[in-house]
């Protein structure tokens, strides 16, 4: 596929237009306790359990910086190749909002904690970086819930004061596509790095979407529009397209986009304007007097720097060069975590005379589509990666065929029975015994003569009937490769 | 018995230590004088009956090691206390109840003191005469009708009329020092970061700090041993060696420099406030110290700089006020017309005014030429007090520019009102220590005090320099009890 072919434009009559995007992520980072109290950050918890006086706001109360949190937001600045700032300030984002307790958010304004950085994608046509704008630490606010009574809001403060990484990346993307992968790639790295459970289902990764369109080639930006709090990956794409369709009929009915905040409704696949750029709010930004501006020092990064595992970018070079695996192959097994350490955890308990084509193949093949069809993930894998590897180590030395391997793959999901076991009981051992085979054949080619002639004479499919037939004579278990050598022999 | 109000906090332990005197008694009489002397209105919440109770609990097993064995005292309404209604002197907050104790007040308790009641402030602090309070105003035990000053009014009234032996206040931009200067007591702000923020209600954060208020430098500095400590729930708190006030007080201050300031001889400045500094001068002279002409040549900005920073934070810090979680709550079509009729009800007009400046000063298209320059002249503030220090052990300056004023006499001018904090700003702005003495009277004979500024964490020095300047002038306060029928 070239490049030009793979572009994601969008067409009306006689232009085509180019859609540009850039995410404001909204993780959260992994913690026991939230950014600047002890409380519990647990999800799912009985409303309003996990609530300090420092999360409600009451007279008096101050905030205490986690210093674990800071420590997840440098290895994360780290993981995405960034430039960590050593000296960062806490600033007040002002607003009003019922599950807003302090009436002002805590967050990093002018100088956040991480700077630049960039991510690697792997995409169809070849690898695209994406620059890192910026990351910085914030709490999260509570939560109002609407539905609860007719009259009133309830609000729940169990996330409020919860840290969030923002990660802000510069308007590189250029498709639905692209915001995939770079979504799917940010979550592997912070998974890699523990700093995110990257959980879209329950929050813990969101994003802000900006999107502008312009007409091919141009080098200005258009006018951009915010659709804020988007929580998956499916309904980001389909906000982008709706929105940048909008924004095209927009121009190409000769009118102007407005700078704006949006919504995107799930239901009706639309965009909705939330707030105009006059609307706006104004945070009156300013530094938190209760905080002094944070100050890490080199050593304090250094140490952070020797605790980063390895990444997935490096995890895919090594898994290429050292056990020669193919570039898409290596890029299915580093994108999660979960899924290189049960590959790596196979390889490892595969031993000496390791067949890796084998090992990936029944990973990438058998494994997933169970797991796809359970609706599992790796870690909750039924077939565990020391099972896998001795099954597959059972199909290189010739005591299992591939296809009887398939039984015996069945039968191991239930429970997570020894594949050894399950050959041994059930007698599925593979027959290589040569002279057991020759006599198999011998009795089949007596019992069909005139197939055999018809083969000499040129009918040279017949062969495969007569591997049918010594299969089907040994149970299944004759060794096919000696049941080919023999047969071409006698026949 | 009647005595006993008019004995120091030192004496009072005293005779606690001795047994002269239990807690039951020293506590019996000052909530019998504060019983009599509710014409002051220093109180917005008493708390008697329990103070009794405790006092006689102590009195059972009296732990005498302690530095505060059983002294009965009120604090300002600005600390929380738990259990004990909290109020900062506003109608937002006339239902709340903590169930928690601030850090200071905890390190008073601990040390065996017994509260007595809250004192009456101005709203949040935010007030020079305490005639900001939704509790009304506090009169002056010095005379009828006279404002104790602010915003620690209600403490130092408490303590000039002798409803409690000590106290603490909360000082901003004076409001420790400034309503000592106006009732004849002993008020210090410490260093920013001496003393503990956790807990109490918070008015411009970086500027705010409790210290305490007493009849004479000695118990000043027993109380400040007491309330500084290092506390990790604050931020802010700085983790610095903190000397033994008490033990360590010293009246020898021979040699010490001493800067005197031509900054702060401002136009129109009384007469009498600039005898009074040159009769300061001659104190310290007096008792061996020399004195050194300085220039802080930033001071005139601080004023107009402090009324950008404090009403900005404050305008922060008080957005929690907004009737969802705790507090006075009005009843509203929808949340915006509910915050909207609480905060217009919960608040009153001065309150109300620095919000609207904070709010105005920190919007975007103002802020670079407001809040952004104000820190930048603060820079400079706090670099003219690092230039002088090089030359000067401490400064010597008045309080105030005038004695105290009548109720009513400057309300309806907020800016004249505001002038009043001109000699105490700079220091908080500058984080550093400062503390009032009486120093003499005005011809109404009214009290006049001297600051003494010092440098960061040099709490002693100026305790030191206080004690001895306060030996030299032996100041007699004028209470007449006016007030008790």
């Amino acid at each position: 596929m070239s490049k030009k072919n793979s572009e994601y434009l969008i067409n009306r009559k006689d232009n085509q237009y180019e859609v540009v995007i850039g995410l404001e992520v909204h993780a959260q980072v992994l913690s026991e306790s939230k950014l600047f109290s002890a409380s519990a950050t647990k999800f799912g918890a009985e409303p309003n359990t996990q609530v300090s006086l420092v999360d409600a706001a009451f007279p008096g109360m101050l905030p205490v910086i986690n210093e674990f949190c800071v420590k997840q937001a440098i290895k994360t600045g780290i993981g995405l190749n960034a430039k960590i700032n050593k000296r960062s300030v806490f600033d007040r984002k002002n607003y009003f909002y019922a599950d807003l307790p302090q009436g002002y958010q805590i967050s990093q304004f002018k100088d956040p904690i991480v700077g630049e950085g960039k991510v690697i994608l792997d995409m169809p046509n070849g690898q695209k970086e994406v620059g890192i704008e910026r990351l910085h630490l914030e709490q999260d606010a509570g939560k109002s819930i609407h539905d609860l009574d007719p009259q009133n809001t309830f609000v729940d403060l169990n996330r409020s004061g919860v840290a969030l990484m923002e990660i802000v990346s510069k308007p590189d993307l250029r498709s639905p596509d692209e915001v995939s992968a770079y979504i799917k790639k940010l979550r592997s790295i912070m998974r890699y790095l523990g700093t995110c459970d990257g959980n879209m289902q329950e929050g813990s990764l969101r994003a802000d979407v900006n999107v502008s369109v312009r007409a091919k080639g141009s080098k200005e930006f258009g006018t951009r529009c915010e659709i804020k709090n988007v929580n998956s990956i499916k309904f980001m794409q389909m906000a982008i397209e709706y929105e940048a369709n909008r924004q095209v009929d927009l121009i190409e009915e000769g009118k102007s986009i407005d700078q704006e905040t949006r919504l995107f409704d799930t239901k009706k696949n639309e965009t909705r304007s939330m707030r105009s750029k006059e609307d706006a709010h104004d945070y009156r930004y300013f530094p938190d007097p209760d905080l002094l501006p944070l100050e890490v020092s080199d050593e304090f990064i250094n140490e952070l720097k020797n605790d980063i595992p390895e990444l997935p970018d490096d995890k895919k070079k090594r898994f290429i060069d050292e056990f020669k695996l193919s570039p898409y192959e290596a890029t299915i097994l580093v994108s999660d975590i979960d899924t290189a350490k049960y590959f790596e955890e196979v390889v490892a308990k595969m031993g000496k005379n390791k067949d890796m084509k084998l090992a990936v193949n029944w990973i990438i093949g058998e494994l997933f589509a169970v797991l796809n069809n359970k609706n599992l993930e790796i870690s909750q894998s039924p077939v565990s990666a020391k099972n896998l590897a001795i099954l597959v180590n059972l199909i290189k030395n010739g005591t299992i065929s591939g296809k009887i391997a398939k039984t015996v793959f069945e039968l191991m999901l239930d429970g997570d029975k020894d594949p050894q076991k399950i050959v041994e009981e059930k007698g599925l051992k593979q027959q290589s015994d040569p002279k057991a085979i020759e006599a198999l054949i011998d009795k089949i080619i007596n019992d069909n003569r005139e197939k055999a002639i018809e083969y000499k004479q040129g009918k040279e499919k017949l062969f495969g009937f007569f591997v049918g037939q010594a299969m089907k004579a040994s149970g299944g278990k004759a060794n096919p490769q000696l049941i080919n050598e023999i047969l071409k022999k006698k026949l | 018995m009647s005595d006993i109000t008019k004995q120091s906090l030192t004496k009072l332990v005293e005779n606690i230590k001795n047994k002269k005197l239990s807690s039951a008694d020293v506590t019996k009489a000052f909530i019998e004088r504060s019983e009599k002397s509710k014409e002051l209105n220093s109180y917005i919440t008493e708390d008697f009956a329990l103070a009794l109770d405790k006092a006689k609990k102590f009195d059972q097993k009296p732990n005498l090691d302690l530095k505060l064995p059983g002294i009965p005292m009120a604090v300002k309404d600005l600390f929380c206390t738990k259990d004990i209604k909290t109020t900062a002197g506003s109608k937002i907050l006339n239902n709340f109840v903590p169930t928690y104790e601030s850090t200071v007040t905890e390190n008073i308790w601990k040390e065996g003191a017994i509260l007595l009641g809250k004192l009456n402030c101005d709203e949040f602090a935010m007030g020079s005469s305490n005639e900001t309070s939704f509790f009304g105003n506090v009169q002056n035990p010095i005379d009828k009708d006279l404002v104790p000053g602010g915003s620690s009014g209600g403490s130092a009234s408490a303590v000039a009329g002798q409803l409690t032996p000590i106290t603490i206040g909360t000082d901003t931009g004076g409001s420790i020092r400034q309503p000592a200067s106006f009732t004849g007591t002993v008020g210090l702000k410490p260093t920013y970061g001496s003393c503990s923020r956790y807990g109490i209600v918070a008015f411009a954060s970086s500027l705010d700090q409790a210290g305490p208020m007493a009849q004479n430098v000695k118990d000043c500095a027993l109380l400040q041993e007491v309330i500084s400590t290092y506390d990790p729930k604050d931020s802010t708190s700085i983790d610095f060696k903190r000397n033994q006030y008490s033990k360590e007080l010293n009246n020898n201050i021979k040699g010490k420099k001493i800067g005197i300031p031509k900054e702060y001889r401002v136009d129109g400045m009384p007469k009498e406030i600039e005898d009074l500094w040159q009769k300061g001068i001659q104190y310290v002279k007096d008792c061996g110290a020399e004195t050194i002409d300085i220039s802080l040549p930033h001071t005139s900005y601080a004023l107009p700089t402090y009324y950008i920073v404090a009403p900005a934070e404050a305008s922060s810090n008080l957005a929690r006020y907004d009737g969802v979680k705790y507090g006075f709550r009005a009843n509203g079509e929808n949340l915006i017309d509910m915050y909207e009729k609480t905060r217009s009800e919960g608040f009153g007009a001065e309150v109300q005014r620095r919000i609207m400046i904070g709010t105005y000063v920190l919007s975007s298209g103002y802020y670079d030429a407001y809040y952004l320059k104000a820190q930048r002249v603060r820079k400079l503030i706090k670099n003219d007090f690092d230039e002088a220090y090089k030359k000067v052990d401490a400064i010597l300056t008045p309080s105030t520019p005038s004695s105290a004023f009548k109720i009513g006499e400057k309300t309806n001018d907020p800016v004249s009102m505001y002038l009043n904090d001109i000699f105490t700003v700079p220091v908080n702005l500058a984080g550093l220590p400062g503390i009032s003495i009486p120093a003499g009277h005005d011809s109404k004979g009214y009290p006049l005090g001297l600051q003494i500024i010092g440098k960061a964490f040099d709490e002693q020095n100026i305790l030191n320099i206080a004690y001895a300047m306060e030996e030299k002038i032996d100041f007699k306060n004028k209470i007449t009890d006016w007030w008790i029928k």
